[in-house]
């Protein structure tokens, strides 16, 4: 059994990377579920006010032909002016890239970002896309049938757990 | 039981009626409808998830407004939309209406909005399809007309989150309307515990108390400490059947003034679904006033009609 990293140390982690980024007109937008809870720590560890926003990306993802719309599918709220902001964009675990491909389709929807950095817990590997995070806690290659699972308990404590893929559909 | 709306699975197939819709794939429409009604205040008002998909508005009954909602709303997810008017006077129902189907799904269409004027037409295009083409009910007679009902819930979710404790008036022409019974049974389902009936007998239907509904014949008693008050059109071609006195005694009874409205709860809001027949059914101070959400539900339908063409495109391919 691996060893898992604690998350806190993580979140502390890419917390410092992301305050380093931070210019006058940054902004962070956090990708639903994992992406939302973890921004939601990096910005009461952040020492200063930054406008934020949450994304689901599902709308734009490329599978939806064969899997439909996700049942709890939650709404995206971007309230701020896109155009010409330094995007900071959290999700939770990186692997194929596809996540991230439909994120940024959706936020150029909204207007033209001046960059788009993009930030995770762990970065498990398996980019299928030209798409690598900047920002990362952790490197942790997994094999194709495991996959890490985030959850947040009612304290607001996160937890990583590692798990055996249910399908083999890529995530 | 066969359910001819849902897959074996229990996921959306087909939208024909409320009846019949579990309580899950209600809330799952209302719930994926809140994801699009941002879409409408981007700068790209559009998603791609029906991208090369093509959609089909075939009105049997013509309807330019319910249309034009259907058709926004297909634009707004990349479907190519496709607008059909069909004529209906020269068909000898059923086999006509099929025949204009066959073409279309010859022509690769992957989904149907079907208005009618006559009861069932959606169910009698949906058990024809393959099964990887959708029907929505746009309106068929006096029967359905599912994301009409929809979109009222989801209004009233919007303003009035706690439906549990909620009390609803349905002002009007029960009789004659395709929302009201499907209303009803949205309302109920979703948990809303007192569902009020206003009307003159003459416009209600028999055993109208059985749907769960109380009965009242008088505004000041029916709208006392109502939240929700939704008007019904009343149809004006129906007043020669000798069912009303005239539009002005009607208004003098049942249309709602501010001073009617005084009795409801002073954060009520006030509901219509178009278009409105203004000194019949409803004051233009109300129609027009503060507590009036009749244009957000306008803007609410096109995020739900989005939310029921997604769930139904998903997943089949």
């Amino acid at each position: 059994m691996m060893q898992l990293p604690d998350s806190e140390a993580l979140l502390n982690e890419i917390t410092a990377k992301i305050a380093a980024l931070i210019k006058p007109n940054s902004v962070i937008v956090g990708i639903h579920r994992g992406g939302v809870w973890i921004m939601e720590h990096v910005l009461a560890n952040l020492k200063q006010d930054i406008p934020y926003g949450t994304l689901d990306a599902a709308l734009y993802r490329d599978d939806f032909a064969q899997r439909g719309l996700k049942t709890e599918l939650q709404p995206t709220n971007i309230p701020f002016d896109v155009q010409d902001k330094h995007i900071i964009l959290i999700d939770d675990i990186f692997h194929t890239g596809r996540t991230t491909r439909a994120a940024i389709n959706e936020l150029f929807d909204y207007g033209r970002p001046a960059s788009i950095t993009l930030a995770v817990l762990i970065n498990r590997d398996g980019a299928q896309l030209p798409i690598q995070p900047q920002i990362v806690g952790a490197a942790i290659p997994l094999k194709p049938n495991q996959r890490f699972q985030l959850s947040q308990d009612s304290q607001g404590k996160l937890k990583l757990a590692l798990e055996k893929k249910q399908d083999t559909s890529d995530v | 039981m066969y359910n001819p709306q849902l897959t074996s699975e229990g996921a959306l197939k087909h939208l024909l009626s409320i009846e019949g819709l579990p309580k899950k794939n209600l809330l799952q429409i209302l719930d994926t409808a809140e994801s699009f009604v941002g879409v409408a205040e981007r700068d790209v008002k559009k998603v791609p998830l029906l991208r090369g998909k093509t959609v089909c508005n075939i009105f049997f009954e013509n309807s330019t407004r319910t249309r034009t909602t259907f058709e926004i709303a297909a634009k707004r997810l990349s479907a190519d939309v496709i607008n059909l008017n069909v004529n209906t006077s020269s068909q000898s129902k059923g086999e006509a209406i099929l025949d204009t189907i066959n073409n279309l799904i010859a022509m690769h269409t992957d989904m149907f909005v079907v208005r009618h004027s006559q009861s069932g037409a959606a169910h009698l295009i949906a058990q024809h399809l393959p099964d990887n083409i959708s029907v929505v009910n746009a309106g068929d007679g006096r029967h359905s007309h599912p994301t009409q009902g929809l979109l009222d819930v989801f209004t009233i979710r919007r303003y009035k989150p706690e439906m549990h404790n909620l009390r609803v008036a349905l002002v009007g022409d029960v009789l004659h309307s395709r929302v009201a019974r499907s209303e009803i049974h949205a309302l109920t389902t979703l948990g809303v515990p007192e569902v009020r009936v206003i009307a003159p007998k003459t416009l209600l239907p028999n055993e109208v108390e059985k749907l769960g509904v109380q009965v009242f014949h008088d505004m000041k008693t029916g709208l006392k400490d109502v939240d929700v008050v939704m008007m019904l059109r009343l149809q004006n071609e129906r007043m020669t059947g000798a069912m009303l006195p005239s539009a002005q005694e009607y208004f003098k009874t049942y249309g709602l003034t501010p001073e009617k409205l005084s009795v409801a709860k002073p954060d009520a809001i006030v509901m219509h679904p178009g278009p409105m027949n203004r000194g019949v059914e409803i004051d233009s101070r109300v129609a027009d006033g503060k507590q009036a959400v009749i244009l957000p539900q306008v803007t609410y339908g096109i995020a739900v009609r989005m939310a029921v063409m997604a769930i139904l495109a998903g997943g089949t391919a």
